[in-house]
């Protein structure tokens, strides 16, 4: 249980990656299941957009650190990533997208970290548009995003806070759709999912009430390549997946309200 | 090592309980210095300069007129015909300034942390300590000699926040919000208000530690105007807000801390309140620590700020905890206080200063030195206004430096993010409750 050391990647003897494949082992990144987003953070959080170190995060496509040689901003934002199962299928289907994960359990994300470091080693030309970063997307997301950065935003199986006192816990609220809705650009997608009826039930009022989004039509639905994602790609949904669970989506385009 | 454990916690304990929450007064002018309100504790203190006497507030005087904690937030409508306070209690009270007869008293979940008027007088906006900003609207005055009953309905939110300030822009189109995450939050302000506030137009960062205070500088040339705020990483910033673009940082802890050799401990200067005067040509500046205030010039065409000179209170150590200045006149209102004081005799401390000839854009060159204290005998309406102001003339010496102390360690536990030592934080998780039985 005790596991202070920060595990080593690339080192041939580290126990924390599994030996036939390289990436790391998740049972060495337990973490609890919630943490409190309401709490005073103590990690570090860029002062504004213009901060954030995308060479840190992308250094194939930001090879010198203080260079704008690259024009390109991160498009997509996974927000509670989890063990970045969904990042890891998007990186492939979106070669040239640049992506961030964002999480708010240390331990999590530095599996993530570890996870995408493996990947970019085994497979030369993948995963370099993908990136992770420890933080509470409730409170820091203009910090990241500029206003229309985002085209697609992303919240699977987000923590359910059933407790009424604790709905203001959750990452989907009506007063959290305002800053979505700022970093999205028109025409942006908002994708939701869960397996709990009632957060469903929920994620979707908010949003349909919301003046700036609108839900996509089912034939969209069905020609997005990424919906099909969504229920799949993540660990979670395929803990829910091989439980025979029921999921509960919510898709939503950005929109400029009609005056 | 379970020695070092328990006087961790026993420091933890002592110290708390030894800073009990007080509040900085504060201070209100009419637009065109009709009257001056200042609030200390749950007590409002009203002045009428036009005709020179004390204001009795809600004329039957019946106690539920009054608020019983705490007031964090006053404010006069930008046309003086209403006037907000709010605080602890957890009442929003509306004032018609004619009668000073409460019309509306506005219940709220929280405690209330800012108030804003819009400038028709239609709407009444107040921020909770939750983040949450909440709209009132007003219909036509109301007769009553009760107050009436108002639900606030949510406008905007910051995510569980502390809203340091509320401010409308000059034109009435935007809400900007500041809180203590270090964040400015500029909002389209909605024509049906009660719908809620979605669109935001842009945030400004920039900032490093909280923001306390905004305020608005514009003239005839820029009547849009620009954001002006300040901060406890003691800074003013100039910002574009319809953009967020940070336009020019204004270090005023070096300047102060150059006056102050011999600031103590690794004192830094948080920017507590700042007022511009009409014309958008000044800013004064109030700073923890700093007896007297802090005058810089902004040039709207460069769009910079400077620091034009420091004014020195130091015969009674004066640090001012709240400022205002009227649309009309030629005073910056000061004043110095705390509540509940518990180490001294007298509960509370209020003291007033007033300063003129703040309007010297031209022909300064050789006049520098125009801006003048006033004695307390010079201020409007004279030791009169003082005494119910302040509550008493005379104001023992050594309370100046008490409430200046009880000030800076309650807004820095109101506002600062606690730094933990690694330690510190192991010893706090191992009294966390879902871990216990597990070891």
């Amino acid at each position: 249980m005790q596991l202070d050391e920060k595990p080593q990647s690339g080192d041939e003897s580290n126990p924390y990656l599994s030996k036939s494949t390289r990436l790391p082992r998740k049972r060495f990144y337990r973490a609890r299941a919630h943490s409190n987003p309401l709490s005073d953070s103590h990690f570090p959080v860029p002062i504004s957009p213009h901060h954030v170190n995308h060479s840190l995060h992308y250094p194939h496509f930001f090879p010198n650190s203080n260079s704008d040689s690259d024009s390109r901003k991160i498009e997509f934002a996974d927000i509670g990533c989890g063990f970045g199962g969904l990042l890891i299928s998007l990186a492939t289907l979106f070669p040239n997208t640049l992506m961030i994960g964002m999480e708010l359990r240390d331990k999590v994300t530095e599996y993530v970290k570890e996870r995408i470091l493996a990947l970019r080693i085994s497979n030369p030309t993948q995963y370099q548009n993908v990136s992770v970063v420890r933080t509470n997307s409730m409170k820091y997301i203009p910090n990241y995003f500029q206003k229309s950065q985002l085209s697609k935003m992303f919240f699977l199986f987000p923590d359910p806070h059933f407790k009424e006192k604790n709905h203001r816990r959750r990452v989907i609220s009506p007063f959290l759709l305002d800053e979505y809705a700022y970093v999205i650009k028109d025409g942006g997608i908002i994708y939701t999912i869960t397996d709990v009826e009632e957060l469903g039930e929920w994620m979707k009022s908010c949003l349909e009430n919301h003046p700036l989004f609108e839900g996509l039509s089912d034939e969209e639905l069905e020609a997005d390549p990424v919906v099909k994602l969504l229920s799949c790609a993540t660990e979670e949904g395929q803990k829910v997946e091989r439980n025979g669970g029921q999921t509960f989506r919510a898709v939503y385009r950005r929109i400029v309200p009609t005056v | 090592m379970e020695d070092d454990d328990s006087t961790i916690a026993s420091e933890a304990n002592n110290k708390e309980s030894m800073e009990v929450e007080v509040a900085p007064a504060l201070i209100s002018v009419h637009p065109a210095q009709d009257s001056v309100a200042v609030a200390v504790g749950s007590e409002l203190r009203v002045f009428n300069l036009r005709e020179g006497c004390p204001v009795t507030l809600g004329a039957d005087s019946n106690e539920a007129c009054h608020h019983k904690e705490s007031i964090r937030a006053i404010r006069y409508g930008a046309k003086g015909k209403l006037f907000v306070s709010a605080g602890d209690d957890k009442v929003v009270k509306i004032w018609a300034t004619d009668s000073w007869r409460c019309i509306y008293s506005v219940p709220t979940e929280k405690k209330v942390s800012a108030v804003a008027i819009s400038d028709n007088g239609q709407f009444v906006c107040y921020a909770d300590k939750f983040g949450v900003v909440w709209v009132v609207e007003l219909d036509e005055l109301n007769e009553n000699q009760t107050p009436v009953q108002k639900k606030g309905s949510p406008l905007l939110a910051h995510y569980c926040s502390i809203i340091t300030s509320l401010e409308f822009s000059p034109d009435g189109q935007f809400i900007v919000t500041a809180d203590r995450d270090f964040k400015i939050r500029v909002s389209m302000f909605p024509k049906k208000p009660i719908d809620g506030a979605h669109e935001i137009q842009s945030y400004c960062l920039g900032h490093t530690e909280f923001v306390s205070s905004l305020a608005f500088i514009y003239n005839q040339e820029f009547p849009q105007g620009y954001l002006v705020s300040g901060s406890g990483d003691s800074t003013v910033r100039l910002w574009d807000f319809t953009s967020g673009l940070l336009l020019h940082t204004c270090e005023v802890g070096s300047e102060v801390g150059e006056q102050q050799t011999n600031g103590t401990e690794n004192n830094h200067f948080a920017v507590t309140d700042l007022c511009a005067t009409p014309d958008g040509s000044s800013i004064f500046v109030a700073v923890q620590g700093l007896p007297g205030i802090l005058v810089l010039s902004a040039n709207l065409s460069t769009k910079t700020l400077s620091v034009k000179k420091l004014v020195s209170i130091t015969e009674e150590d004066f640090i001012p905890t709240s400022l205002s200045t009227s649309l009309t006149s030629d005073f910056l209102w000061m004043v110095m206080g705390v509540s509940n004081l518990t180490t001294r005799d007298s509960s509370s401390l209020a003291r007033v200063r007033v300063i003129t000839n703040l309007n010297k854009s031209k022909e300064e060159k050789e006049e520098d030195d125009k801006i003048k204290i006033l004695e307390d005998k010079q201020v409007p309406c004279g030791e009169k206004a003082l005494e119910k102001l302040q509550g008493s003339l005379c104001i023992d010496k050594d309370v100046f430096s008490a409430a200046s102390e009880a000030v800076k360690t309650s807004m820095r536990n109101l506002l600062i993010k606690k730094q933990y030592s690694t330690e510190k934080r192991e010893f706090r998780k191992r009294g966390r409750n879902d871990k216990k039985g597990k070891r």
